[in-house]
C-alpha cells in the first residue's frame, strides 16, 4: 500500500535516495527526448518540433492512468499523497508570465536546469535568470504579491468532480484529446516544415 | 561509432517514462515531479545562510525555515537527481559540450540576453502561480488537479496567444 513515505514504512533518508534516483529517470529522459535543445522546446509554439506536446501529454497522462488503476486496486491511497491547492487567478496569471518566459527563453525551469548542466551555455544564462526572477519576488513579496497570491482560494479541486464527471472518464476524455492532437501535431509539423532543408531540421531530429 | 548528436529518443517512448518516475514519485514519496521548487529551496537556503533572522521573518521563506534546513527537501534531490540524469543520458548521445542553442537567425548575443529575460519571468510566474511545467502542471494532471488544467490553459495558451510578437527569435 502506498505512497510509502507518508504511510511510514519507509523513512527520511530513503525518501530523499529515493528522490534522487527518480530524477534521473525524469532528467535522462528530459534529455534523451532532446530538452536541452531549445529549439526543440520553443518548436511547439511555431509548429516546426511537436516533440513537446508528444512527451508532455504522454507523461502526464500515464501517470494519471497510472495512479488511477493503482487506486482502483487499493496500492496507493491518494488522499495521503501531496494534493495542490487551487487559487485560480495567480496561478492564470502567473502561467501567464510563464508562458512569456517560455517565448523569450526557450525553457522551463526543469529543462533549463538539465541543458545548464550539460554545458548548454543558454540554459546556464536562463536558470540565472530564473534565480533572479525568485529573488525578485522573494524581496517584493509582501508589498506587492502576498495578497495576490493567496486571492481567490477554492481549496483542493479536482478537475472531473469540478466537470461533474468520474474519475475515470475524465481522465478517458483527456486521453483521446491526446492521440487525436499527436495525429494533429504531425499533420502541422510536416506543413511547416515542407519547404525546409534537411539542413534546417538536422539539429532537431526530425 | 555512429553519430547520436542529433538523434532522440522517440518521444512517446520518454513521455511513458518520464510517466512511471511521476507514479513512483507519488507511490513512494507521495509527492509529485518538480522543479521551480527546488529552485525555491536554493533561494530560501541562500537567505538563510545569510541572516536566519531575516529568512525566519521574511513571509516569504519564513514557514519554509522555521521546518528545519531548507535543503533538506524532496524537490532538491529530486533535482540532483536531474542532473545526473541529463549528463548521463548527454554523454550517452554525444551531446555534453558548451554550446548556445539557438534559431541560426539570432545573434548569441540575442539570444542570451532573451534566455535571462524568459529566466526572470519564469522565476516570477512560477513563484505566483505555485509551479512550474512539471511541479504545477504535470503532477497536476497526473492527480486531476484543476489547478493543473488552469497551469495547462495559462502556460500552453499563452504560448500560443503570445507566440506572434516573439517569432523573430525561433524562426
Amino acid at each position: 500500500m502506498g505512497p510509502l513515505y507518508p504511510l511510514g514504512i519507509i523513512n527520511e533518508n530513503v525518501n530523499l535516495l529515493i528522490a534522487f534516483f527518480i530524477g534521473i529517470v525524469f532528467g535522462g529522459m528530459l534529455e534523451a527526448g532532446g530538452f536541452t535543445n531549445t529549439r526543440k522546446l520553443a518548436g511547439v509554439f511555431y509548429g516546426y518540433d511537436m516533440t513537446v506536446l508528444k512527451v508532455f501529454f504522454t507523461a502526464a497522462l500515464t501517470a494519471a492512468a497510472g495512479l488511477f488503476i493503482m487506486h482502483h486496486y487499493g496500492l496507493i491511497d491518494l488522499t495521503k499523497i501531496f494534493y495542490p491547492h487551487t487559487y485560480w487567478l495567480p496561478t492564470l496569471v502567473g502561467g501567464l508570465l510563464m508562458a512569456i518566459g517560455f517565448l523569450l527563453g526557450g525553457f522551463c525551469p526543469g529543462t533549463g536546469f538539465c541543458a545548464a548542466s550539460t554545458g548548454k551555455i543558454d540554459g546556464i544564462v536562463f536558470a540565472v535568470g530564473v534565480f533572479l526572477g525568485i529573488y525578485f519576488y522573494a524581496f517584493t513579496y509582501t508589498p506587492v504579491f502576498e495578497k495576490f497570491r493567496n486571492s481567490t482560494f477554492m481549496g483542493q479541486v479536482n478537475v472531473a468532480d469540478w466537470l461533474g464527471i468520474s474519475q475515470g472518464l475524465f481522465i478517458l476524455i483527456m486521453i483521446v484529446i491526446a492521440i487525436a492532437s499527436f495525429f494533429f501535431a504531425d499533420w502541422v509539423q510536416k506543413k511547416v516544415n515542407k519547404n525546409k532543408s534537411p539542413e534546417d531540421l538536422e539539429e532537431l531530429g526530425l | 561509432m555512429k553519430d547520436l548528436k542529433n538523434k532522440y529518443l522517440n518521444p512517446y517512448i520518454a513521455g511513458f517514462f518520464i510517466g512511471l518516475a511521476l507514479i513512483a514519485a507519488y507511490y513512494f514519496s507521495g509527492e509529485g515531479l518538480g522543479s521551480s521548487g527546488a529552485y525555491k529551496r536554493f533561494v530560501i537556503a541562500s537567505f538563510d545562510a545569510v541572516s536566519h533572522t531575516y529568512a525566519l521573518k521574511s513571509h516569504y521563506s519564513g514557514a519554509v525555515v522555521s521546518n528545519g534546513h531548507p535543503l533538506d527537501s524532496w524537490l532538491v534531490f529530486e533535482i540532483l537527481g536531474v542532473m545526473a540524469g541529463a549528463i548521463i543520458s548527454a554523454a550517452i548521445f554525444g551531446r555534453l559540450e558548451w554550446k548556445i542553442g539557438k534559431s541560426p537567425k539570432i545573434s548569441n548575443k540575442t539570444r542570451l540576453i532573451a534566455a535571462l529575460l524568459g529566466g526572470i519571468f519564469w522565476g516570477v510566474g512560477t513563484q505566483l502561480g505555485r509551479g512550474c511545467t512539471s511541479g504545477l502542471i504535470m503532477s497536476g494532471m497526473a492527480v486531476n488537479s484543476l489547478s493543473g488544467y488552469i497551469g495547462l490553459v495559462a502556460v500552453f495558451g499563452g504560448g500560443y496567444l503570445f507566440a506572434w510578437f516573439f517569432r523573430k527569435l525561433w524562426i
